[in-house]
């Protein structure tokens, strides 16, 4: 370690530090995670890249505002304890956000150091600490005397899951209510082990019940118990229940045999442990030639899963170009090491199946992109006489996903949007007093970290509104 | 934590009936839903008909065929035994008619899913005709209990009980003599395709509770998507119960075929390192 402080000409004279990672033959066969971490010495190199800027534009680019220079400082001072407080004191599950973040489109977009070559690796970094504080457990303590309130929160996932730290903290009495047998949502059931061991969140579930959180799973708001039963026991409620209800892409064929969402498909490997059929009782077809619909996170998930259950072939169909591809790009570039393939521009028009209704292949369209649409990206316009079949025995459709009515359609005096998902004001407050809500089930389909977001946004709401603090109203 | 399984009793070679603690579900549950059953780490999530339960003692009511590796583990699980997890009350409560006829008609082990229906209508007092179809006397379910909620038809494959041959001709010959206002149905899918078939031409209202794999149970998943009058729907929050003349039994009955081969890899892993004969079929569980 060095003793004098390095100088600005020093920083700019290191180049980004490489995430050490499986070889992309080893690991395209198993579902180890792909990416090793940071060494000491490496993170220690990728802080001394950090400036320290006088206005840490990085801090504004997270959704959770993590004091991003006070803890890459920490790690460059060697002092790995700090950075792992200044750390948690802002992001419940860095673990997690270290790991499965768009960096690229959040701190990292920001980087001062980006301006010329690469930003500094702060995704790295968050993982880095995160991984050291879970061998060299902190106080995580609850830092407020009870406050005789009680807290329902519906659903453990991201957004539910940093809610709950945050109100447990402040001295409430925290319930969740999961509707599957393990908690952690999208966590659990969504990105596979080879991204986000399931020991991370074993691990985070852990620290929450450490701090007095009680987690019921198996249960189902809605069916198990109304949100008006859950508003006579408690005090507050959040709903952070998610999306969770697959998008069909509404073409002929979706009904055969080997045509899964990516839902089912990534919840029969990763919940059930199908990989592991028949040790595990849950089977999932393996595919020799799968196509994944879709150019998101979930897509790209879903198709580095085919691989490693032994496609030959693995493919994503995207009707759009490369750029508009919404997945992170690290996840992509893994993909392409391990052997996927990509058809850009091709728009699913059927599915096709045997005599028996097995898949067979995926009729597609050639498109071409027209001007910007309201996601502001270019719209694919299909173009005549350019069908074709691509052969396969597994479809995977992964175009996203909407509001699930379960929970809302048993409280009708819920408002909500005229899409399905919840209204909620600026507080996160929806229509009745009391019921918060955030995540995908007020956004639409997002990102774990907005959810986070939410969650850490909504915590202080809830808490505000329980000590009696006046808020300021907005409308819806 | 877990269910406790208060008592495991055999109805038939292969049908169990299981009771179950799950006391929230005791109390709010209704005719027609279900739940998620999953025995314990490993296992597979199953739909299982809510078939009775005690809101006093807590319990519910599971019938269980053992068909595959994950219905025999779930039967061989003895009294004071826990299963992990039970999710519910799940699925759309049954329609159920307040006056009238109605025609409750059960082919083998949906006679455990037409139970608590034809128990509910019978405490609504309308007037109940039941048909139960089974291979054999011996594999009949729910005779008395059956008998004691209104008129009973037996049918069994081999004539070994009451008339022989199938339910939908028990079925036919009824709405032939008589006013029927509803069918509500439930067992293999060519019995309901079959049943539906018969109501069809004189446009009697036919309500078939359908059995497609499942995974979660909560709409997540999609898996259970069936087609009803052309649109898709998701038996597990839309259904399970749907308007039969509406069902594409078709696809139905196929897409329960998507995992015989992974059944017989269970089964045979099964017998391989347990050395346990199991019986299989298919992996709907």
């Amino acid at each position: 370690m060095t003793t004098e402080p390095l100088t600005k000409r020093q920083r700019m004279a290191i180049g980004r530090q490489e995430m050490p990672a499986r070889d992309a033959g080893e690991r395209s066969g198993t579902f180890n995670e792909v990416n090793l971490g940071f060494t000491e010495q490496l993170a220690l190199l990728e802080a001394q890249r950090c400036l320290a800027c006088a206005r840490p534009v990085c801090v504004e680019g997270c959704p959770v505002s993590v004091d991003i220079p006070s803890f890459v400082a920490s790690i460059e001072a060697g002092d790995l304890a700090a950075a792992a407080r200044a750390l948690f004191g802002d992001n419940a599950l860095p673990a997690v956000t270290g790991r499965v973040c768009p960096q690229e489109h959040q701190c990292e977009a920001v980087c001062v150091r980006g301006r010329k070559g690469a930003p500094v690796a702060i995704g790295h970094l968050e993982r880095f600490v995160a991984d050291w504080a879970r061998g060299h457990p902190h106080d995580d303590v609850v830092t407020s005397e009870p406050s005789g309130r009680r807290v329902a929160i519906i659903g453990a996932g991201p957004g539910g899951l940093t809610a709950a730290g945050e109100l447990a903290r402040r001295g409430h009495d925290v319930t969740i209510y999961e509707a599957l047998h393990l908690p952690g949502g999208v966590l659990s059931y969504g990105i596979p082990e080879f991204r986000l061991p399931n020991e991370i969140v074993d691990n985070e579930v852990d620290r929450l019940q450490a701090l007095g959180v009680h987690i019921e799973c198996n249960v189902v708001i809605g069916r198990t118990y109304t949100l008006d039963e859950l508003r006579k026991s408690f005090d507050a409620l959040f709903i952070s229940v998610g999306a969770g209800l697959p998008m069909f892409l509404d073409i002929p064929g979706e009904g055969f045999k080997g045509v899964y969402t990516a839902n089912e498909y990534l919840t029969r490997v990763n919940l059930m442990r199908a990989y592991a059929f028949p040790e595990a009782d849950t089977p999932v077809l393996r595919g020799e030639r799968v196509v994944v619909i879709g150019g998101g996170n979930v897509a790209i998930d879903a198709v580095r899963t085919a691989r490693r259950l032994g496609a030959r072939q693995a493919m994503i169909v995207y009707r759009r170009s490369r750029p508009e591809m919404p997945a992170r790009v690290e996840e992509v570039h893994h993909a392409e090491q391990e052997g996927v393939t990509f058809e850009f521009q091709v728009n699913p028009v059927a599915i096709e199946g045997d005599a028996d209704r097995w898949v067979t292949g995926l009729r597609v369209i050639a498109t071409e992109l027209g001007e910007p649409d309201e996601s502001g990206r270019r719209a694919p316009r299909p173009i005549a006489g350019s069908e074709r079949v691509i052969p396969c025995d597994a479809v995977v459709v992964a175009v996203g996903t909407r509001a699930n009515p379960l929970l809302t359609s048993s409280s009708p005096d819920l408002a909500l949007t005229n899409r399905g998902y919840l209204a909620a004001d600026e507080r996160g407050m929806t229509n009745l007093p009391g019921v918060f809500a955030g995540g995908d089930i007020v956004r639409g389909s997002a990102t774990v970290i907005l959810a986070m977001a939410d969650g850490k946004r909504v915590a202080d709401s809830i808490d505000s509104y329980l000590s009696g603090t006046p808020v300021e109203l907005t409308a819806p | 934590m877990g269910h406790e399984v208060i008592s495991n009793t055999s109805l038939s070679p292969t049908v169990h009936r299981l009771v179950v603690s799950a006391p929230r579900i005791a109390v709010v549950r209704q005719p027609g839903q279900f739940v998620i059953v999953r025995l314990g780490p490993g296992a597979e999530r199953i739909p299982l008909t809510i078939v009775g339960s005690d809101a006093a003692a807590g319990t519910i009511e599971l019938v269980i065929q053992a068909v595959g590796k994950s219905t025999a583990d779930l039967v061989a699980v003895a009294a004071g035994s826990y299963i992990d997890d039970v999710a519910g009350p799940l699925g759309q409560p049954t329609d159920l008619i307040t006056k009238g006829t109605a025609v409750c008609l059960a082919g083998g082990v949906g006679a455990a899913v037409m139970y608590p229906i034809a128990r509910r209508l019978s405490e609504i007092g309308v007037e109940l005709i039941t048909v139960v179809g089974a291979r054999s006397s011996a594999s009949i379910l729910f005779e008395d209990e059956f008998r004691s909620f209104g008129d009973l038809i037996v049918c069994t494959d081999d004539g070994s009980a009451g008339r022989a041959g199938f339910v939908t001709d028990a079925l036919a010959d009824l709405i032939a003599a008589q006013t029927v206002d509803v069918v509500y149905a439930a067992g293999p899918v060519p019995m309901m395709r079959a049943a539906s078939a018969v109501t069809s031409p004189r446009d009697i209202r036919t309500i078939v509770s359908l059995n497609p794999i499942m995974v979660d149970g909560t709409g997540m998943c999609g898996g259970c998507r069936v087609t009803v009058a052309g649109a898709m729907r998701f038996a597990c929050v839309d259904g399970p119960e749907f308007d039969a003349h509406s069902v594409d039994f078709d696809e139905l009955a196929d897409r329960l075929t998507t995992y015989g081969a992974a059944e017989r890899i269970a089964v045979d892993h099964v017998c391989r390192s347990a050395g346990q004969p199991v019986t299989g079929r298919h992996g709907a569980g």
